[in-house]
């Protein structure tokens, strides 16, 4: 019996690992790309005046986006008050009690259905039934919007946080004669709680960026955020208007815009990993 | 009441329960061999099984099964794994329901009344049945809280009462000097079989009448584990204790009766002496002294 040479599999080997190595860089190469872009183009754009106060007409130097911060932080925390309760209830439902059963799996089924809609789809669903039916774009209508994205994302990661919980510990708590509701907020729930927690801020900051959804609905205003049922400035629209017209400074204006939704985006990410890591530990 | 009585009788030889009917003959029979005992003290069992089945979906796992638990006694489970031991005593408090594809059918009669009955009320019988699992399952909060949360759960207590019954529990498991300085700290923290006596601690904490214990030491080192037998052997004056295990010195050591179950049957039932020095039948004989299991 000859020996088989050894040598074509440490050949391929070594592709592979090229193959692989490169691929990784790729990915990690255009992350830097961009956040070296975005922070390139964007910080000449953030001054105190830039966080302070109103957009001014274009040609007029000077203004800010503070109207736009502003209304994204009202229609993210109406979003999240509406989608986190929401999306924590499904979530409870789907691991403690539709973990085994029919209904379950249809709902089951359903959230990632919704999950994988486009956001834009979802966007003209709430234009036709908030938008249209009164008349006017709202900032409540984007809020609403917002929550239908979340709450599928909140509910599988509540669910998948859930199901981690070993079930020794939900019959000990029932053995010493806790309700099932009890079982589930005091112990279950606490055992869970720093992965729940990172699933609402992964959740929050895929809403953050969103724009399509917001275009149908909340719209956008050149002036202060007043009333919940008009339209209402945010970030990401502002960042499409501001982008596409012909003006220097509102570009400059939307480069800012990108960088401050991206720090915050990274801010939530990260802080979401040192909670899942917490959580495992 | 005949039936449903535990004679303990000082001779040589006690059986227990009259099983039964078969059982009640043979044990007549052999009661008439020997010297008939002197004295019989009839005490009501604290829990009677009747006809015990048990299914896991299609799949049954407990065939008719009959057994009478003594009061303030350790009663050990014993048989080969699969064989229904944990099954068994996870009727005792109907901890099974969480899953919804068990179901057990026939009688387990505690204090006079079926537990199995559907209109049995569950919390009121898990407050008078503890239980401790094969792992220990600190809850995730401080040590105190673990104890406390069964008592708020059943008791209305001022701060100070809370406190006094949380030690007292905590020293009735032999873990207060162990954490009497960190009661503030996660319970997970500790050592496993300190999280073991702390879950001791937390089923005692509500006073309940039974602790069912389901291979309590099988996750615990062996100097942990023969702390918690010492703790079996000073719980039982206050509880009547059902132990299933695996290990049948553990059951030699510390019980006063014995069941040995086999594919979901109980092969035989008696006092624990009995059970390892001479028991009737030859499976019980061959699986103690280690032919199959």
């Amino acid at each position: 019996m000859r020996p088989r040479s050894a040598t074509p599999r440490k050949i391929t080997d070594l592709m592979i690992k090229v193959i692989s190595s490169l691929s990784a860089l790729i990915g990690i190469f255009f992350l830097a790309w961009i956040l070296f872009e975005v922070i390139q183009r964007g910080i000449a754009a953030i001054n105190w005046e830039f966080f302070t106060t109103l957009p001014t007409p274009p040609g007029i130097p000077g203004g800010g986006l503070a109207n736009a911060i502003l209304g994204t932080l009202i229609i993210t925390a109406i979003a999240t008050i509406i989608g986190v309760p929401a999306g924590i209830f499904a979530g409870v439902y789907l691991s403690e009690f539709g973990r085994y059963g029919r209904f379950g799996a249809f709902v089951r089924f359903s959230v990632n259905v919704i999950m994988g809609i486009p956001s834009i789809i979802i966007g003209l669903f709430v234009y036709t039934i908030l938008v249209k039916s009164v008349g006017h774009f709202s900032g409540f209508a984007g809020a609403v919007s917002l929550a239908v994205i979340m709450l599928p994302v909140v509910a599988r990661t509540t669910e998948d946080m859930l199901t981690l919980v070993p079930n020794e510990l939900r019959e000990s708590a029932l053995a010493l004669g806790s309700p099932r509701w009890k079982v589930t907020l005091g112990v279950v729930f606490r055992a869970a709680k720093a992965g729940m927690l990172t699933g609402v801020l992964l959740a929050v900051a895929r809403i953050s960026g969103e724009t399509a959804p917001l275009l149908f609905t909340a719209l956008n205003s050149p002036f202060w955020p007043e009333a919940l049922d008009q339209p209402m400035a945010n970030l990401t629209v502002t960042i499409f208007n501001y982008a596409m017209s012909p003006f220097a400074d509102w570009q400059q204006k939307a480069w800012g815009a990108s960088l401050l939704i991206m720090v915050a985006v990274l801010f939530l990410t990260i802080t979401a990993r040192v909670g899942i890591r917490s959580a495992k530990r | 009441m005949s039936t449903d009585t535990i004679r303990l009788q000082d001779s040589p030889e006690i059986k227990i329960g009259n099983v039964v009917e078969s059982d009640r003959v043979e044990a007549e029979s052999r009661e008439m061999d020997q010297s008939v005992p002197q004295e019989e003290i009839i005490v009501e069992p604290k829990i009677s099984v009747r006809k015990l089945n048990f299914f896991y979906g299609n799949h049954q796992a407990l065939i008719d099964n009959n057994l009478d638990i003594a009061p303030n006694k350790v009663t050990a489970i014993i048989g080969p794994s699969g064989c229904g031991k944990s099954t068994h005593i996870r009727v005792y408090n109907r901890i099974y329901q969480l899953y919804r594809d068990q179901k057990a059918d026939g009688e387990v009669i505690f204090d006079g009344e079926n537990i199995l009955a559907p209109s049995y009320d569950l919390i009121a019988l898990r407050k008078k049945v503890g239980m401790i699992f094969q792992k220990p399952t600190p809850f995730p909060m401080s040590v105190f809280d673990n104890v406390a949360y069964g008592l708020k759960l059943h008791y209305r207590l001022s701060r100070g009462e809370l406190a006094e019954k949380v030690e007292k529990a905590l020293q009735a498991a032999a873990i207060w000097d162990e954490v009497k300085d960190k009661l503030n700290e996660p319970g997970t923290a500790l050592s496993g079989g300190q999280q073991q006596r702390l879950c001791i601690a937390r089923a005692i904490a509500i006073e309940p009448e039974v602790l069912l214990m389901d291979e309590p030491t099988s996750a615990i080192d062996p100097v942990a584990t023969s702390r918690i037998e010492e703790l079996v052997e000073q719980l039982k004056d206050q509880y009547t204790i059902v132990i299933v295990t695996h290990n049948m010195q553990q059951a030699a050591r510390i019980s006063d009766f014995t069941a040995f179950f086999y594919e979901g049957v109980i092969v035989e039932f008696g006092e624990t002496n009995k059970i390892f020095t001479k028991p009737d039948k030859k499976q019980t004989e061959d699986y103690i002294t280690g032919r199959f299991g």
